[in-house]
């Protein structure tokens, strides 16, 4: 068991956790952050998306021990505390999620797509989105809301994102 | 073991029922009957319970207790909104609570479509019961009658003067009243929350990561458990090597325990550590020696379709017949048979299985299962704790999906026995493999079909629906030679409504032992398949348009109403280059009719699906958002259903794994969708399922409309229609 230091949300937080132990499961169930899930473990559902230096990646394939020292980590708990960033407006006002469940990893993939690409088209979205599986089928509502999040943005709404 | 002893449908039945029970068995809330229903109700809500439903502090804050959980299909707000509209309150200013199991809310099994039309007038009464016994006690305080009196946003008022008291301040009166039997329910052109758009309140918790699942249950003391099934389901135990697993830093114990079902029990081997990668590492070095028996052989797809296809070639045992079938289709001249088939399908909510249960030294217990149903899971719980009910504390987090998976409460099972063993919280978390591979599914089913036409109508239809069955396999309830009581529900012409001069349904059991469940629309989403398709293949053969057929045979107005809309909506009419086709299916289920129309087109050796349009005849509803979001997942869980492959097993075991072998469908394969509701106002029926079997034959019907190919089995490889 090693101890880590990890940059999570702009805070600095110490895990102590097997060196292979994916960064998914130290987020849960170390550090207590419950807002990443876990649905697949094989990188196929995107329910665990995080960002690393802004970057949206599957957490349940990063052992803690390959990530950086330097590495700054997003999380739900840290998009929009205050105020909701314009993704998660969107997503109240669009009325996404049903269960809910995989939206956390969704919210992720499309608050780093708008970071890098502020107007994407739609094939833009789809490609961006497309390792994000819902089960309930909410994907025709994830396109509109990233579309209004986009013209939110644009009209100078709310920032682009507070990843600290 | 006794599972659970009324089928689904009985279930829905008894629970609309109960809606008289519910308000006659309002408790007496004089004295003694206040404070024993206040003892079993967390410390902050010992205060006025008007009923079980509603809870109205003396410092005015209410509570309304939801007692159906939320999979996403939205009753976490539409059950309160029963309560609220007659109540007179904001659901902005509540607290909403699920009910933890206890008899006195009646059955809280979100399923079947049912939280709607079942709680309907139960909760409505609730809450204008309790609205009523507010305006008593405010009357007696301005000594008039109680028609001076109104309630509006928690607060009863004087007419024609400014006088109003709130409801904390008239609660510990109100309580002392009878509960009326029959208050007086609103008109629906009064309603100001039913029927009308109103954003959903768990929403914000659900973008901000701060929602509570299952998987999110963390409990003081609390260890981890991930277990080794048999790849073969029902193999039992040879032997365990766990000398590696208990090397892996964090694995404290290595445990054989019991997976029960509602059909066997099986043996598993749990590792128990102080976190879930640990127990998952560990498990992965497990070796363990199975006695996998004839499952190798008996327990396959294959073998299961084989004598499923033999008995399509027999007479099935007769459900219902109107004329003599078989003398008319023998003397057609222009006849049709054909045999639709549906794969097993595994429900995949993106939250896997999990529990975490307290067994305490006492005796008691606490648990935390994200089941479809509290009291349902209570029960089943105490059963396999082997203690009373009333023993243990049940609470049910949010489920992230379910589909009718975790009304399954095989996981249950394995934290209750681990608890036991441990005496500490364990929680039990399987993994997306042990989703995939372990089932329950839905039933993959054939649907023999026979049918004939004359004179450009369709004349005669006969549906043998071929197949395991849940009633049986599930509920053990099922006679040799009784048909599948749940067809009543599917296939019926009191259901489908389709006035042949001749028609049957029949049915022949055949059995497997890879564990099978309802899956969401249960048959409806199997028979729907054959059902439609085939009506659309005798459309063809009297020479008639698919629209124009089904009309001729339907005189519900209703039926009529949901068909016309669609045509109107996907103009139905308009002529189609070649290349590009339109199908439609319409399918009652659950209370709801509903109808889809897909469009398609050729695209190099495969099609595209274009649009998808649905219409939905729910009666009343709450929130006709929701209804609208619903049938869009149900749009889109039907396409996947329809063209992703479904799951199969070989030498006894599942061939699919994760999903990357058992797709569901991703954001860049859904269609442009449009979803319309009727509004007949009539009683109102199911939203979570009805939209989803009329989506894989409109499909099927808009692929033979554009290419001329007749798929009858399922799924359908959209890329290559040859």
């Amino acid at each position: 068991m090693a101890a880590y230091q990890l940059q999570i949300n702009g805070k600095k937080m110490f895990a102590e956790a097997e060196a292979d132990m994916p960064l998914l499961w130290v987020i849960r169930d170390v550090l207590g952050l419950k807002g990443t899930k876990y649905g697949c473990g094989i990188a196929q559902c995107g329910a665990c998306t995080i960002h690393v230096d802004g970057v949206p990646v599957r957490s349940c394939q990063i052992p803690i021990a390959e990530l950086s020292r330097k590495a700054k980590i997003t999380t739900i708990e840290g998009i929009g505390e205050t105020p909701l960033h314009a993704i998660q407006e969107a997503w109240i006002e669009e009325q996404v999620p049903q269960c809910g469940y995989c939206q956390s990893g969704q919210i992720m993939s499309a608050v780093a797509l708008l970071k890098g690409n502020p107007q994407p088209t739609d094939e833009e979205i789809k490609s961006a989105m497309n390792g994000n599986l819902c089960r309930c089928g909410t994907y025709d509502r994830i396109q509109k809301g990233i579309k209004n999040a986009a013209m939110a943005l644009k009209a100078g709404a709310s920032p682009v994102s507070n990843d600290k | 073991m006794k599972y659970s002893a009324t089928s689904r449908r009985l279930f829905i039945k008894t629970s609309a029922l109960a809606g008289v029970g519910l308000v006659l068995g309002l408790p007496k809330l004089k004295g003694e009957a206040l404070s024993s229903i206040s003892k079993n109700l967390p410390p902050e809500f010992i205060n006025l319970e008007i009923n079980p439903f509603i809870i109205i502090r003396t410092d005015g804050s209410i509570t309304l207790i939801n007692p159906r959980p939320d999979m996403g299909q939205g009753s976490i707000q539409a059950a309160p909104s029963l309560l609220a509209e007659e109540l007179e309150v904001s659901l902005e200013k509540v607290t909403i609570i699920q009910s933890d199991g206890q008899s006195k809310y009646g059955s809280q099994q979100s399923g079947g479509s049912s939280t709607v039309r079942g709680l309907w007038y139960p909760l409505r009464k609730a809450g204008a019961a309790a609205k009523e016994m507010l305006i008593q006690a405010a009357a007696v305080k301005w000594a008039t009658t109680t028609d001076n009196c109104f309630a509006k946003d928690a607060r009863i008022y004087l007419k024609n003067t400014d006088k109003s008291f709130s409801y904390g301040e008239l609660a510990e009166e109100a309580a002392k009243l009878p509960v009326p039997k029959n208050p007086k329910l609103k008109n629906p052109a009064e309603f100001t929350l039913l029927g009308k758009y109103n954003k959903r309140l768990d929403i914000p918790s659900k973008v901000t990561g701060k929602a509570v699942f299952g998987i999110d249950i963390e409990v003081p003391g609390m260890v981890y458990a991930c277990i080794l099934h048999s790849p073969a389901i029902h193999a039992s135990i040879l032997s365990i090597d766990d000398s590696k697993t208990l090397m892996v830093k964090g694995v404290q114990k290595v445990i054989r325990c019991k997976r029960t079902m509602p059909h066997r029990q099986s043996d598993a081997v749990a590792v128990i550590a102080s976190n879930w990668w640990a127990a998952q590492k560990g498990r992965s070095l497990l070796t363990v020696k199975w006695d996998e028996g004839q499952l190798p052989t008996t327990q396959t797809t294959d073998a299961y379709f084989q004598k499923a296809y033999e008995a399509a070639k027999k007479e099935g045992v007769r459900h219902e017949e109107k004329g003599d079938f078989l003398a008319k289709f023998n003397t057609a001249s222009a006849k049709l048979e054909a045999v639709y088939e549906t794969p097993f399908l595994a429900h995949a909510p993106i939250e896997p299985e999990c529990a975490v249960v307290h067994y305490k030294e006492d005796g008691t217990a606490e648990i935390w299962a994200h089941v479809q149903g509290p009291d349902g899971g209570l029960a089943d719980a105490a059963r396999f704790l082997g203690i009373d009910q009333d023993k243990i504390k049940f609470h049910v987090p949010l489920l992230g999906g379910s589909f009718g998976r975790k009304a399954y409460h095989d996981y249950l099972s394995e934290a209750c026995y681990l608890a036991k063993e441990l005496k500490k919280p364990v929680k039990v978390l399987w993994t997306r493999e042990d989703d995939i591979t372990q089932g329950p599914y839905r039933p993959g089913m054939l649907s023999r079909v026979q049918g004939m036409v004359a004179n450009g109508k369709l004349t005669g239809f006969h549906h043998h629906a071929i197949g395991e069955s849940i009633v049986g396999q599930v509920f053990n309830g099922l006679k040799p030679d009784e048909a599948d009581p749940w067809l009543s529900g599917e296939l019926s012409t009191e259901n489908n409504q389709y006035q042949f001069p001749v028609s049957k349904v029949s049915w022949t059991h055949v059995k497997t032992e890879i564990p099978i469940v309802w899956w969401r629309s249960v048959y409806a989403s199997n028979f729907g398949w054959g059902q439609e398709c085939f009506i659309d293949e005798l459309a063809h053969l009297a020479g008639k348009d698919p629209l124009e057929a089904r009309l001729d045979l339907l005189k519900d107005e209703r039926f009529r109403k949901v068909l016309e809309t669609l045509a109107e909506k996907s103009n139905w009419k308009e002529k189609l280059p070649s290349g590009k086709g339109k199908g439609l299916a319409i399918f009652a289920s659950f209370g709801s009719i509903s109808a889809c129309c897909i469009t398609v087109s050729k695209s190099g050796k495969g099609i595209i699906i274009e649009k998808a349009v649905s219409v939905i005849d729910c009666g009343h509803y709450v929130n006709p958002d929701n209804v609208v979001a619903q049938t869009q997942g149900n749009i889109v869980m039907g396409i996947s259903a329809a063209i992703k492959d479904g799951i199969t097993f070989s030498n006894g075991k599942c061939d699919q794994t994760n999903y990357h072998e058992y797709q569901i469908l991703r954001m860049n394969e859904i269609p442009e969708m449009e979803v319309h509701i009727i509004q007949s106002g009539a009683e109102p029926g199911g939203v979570g399922e009805p939209g989803l079997p009329p989506v894989a034959p409109a499909l099927g019907n808009a692929i033979f409309a554009a290419t001329g190919q007749r798929i009858r089995k399922l799924p359908i490889d959209i890329t290559s229609i040859s």
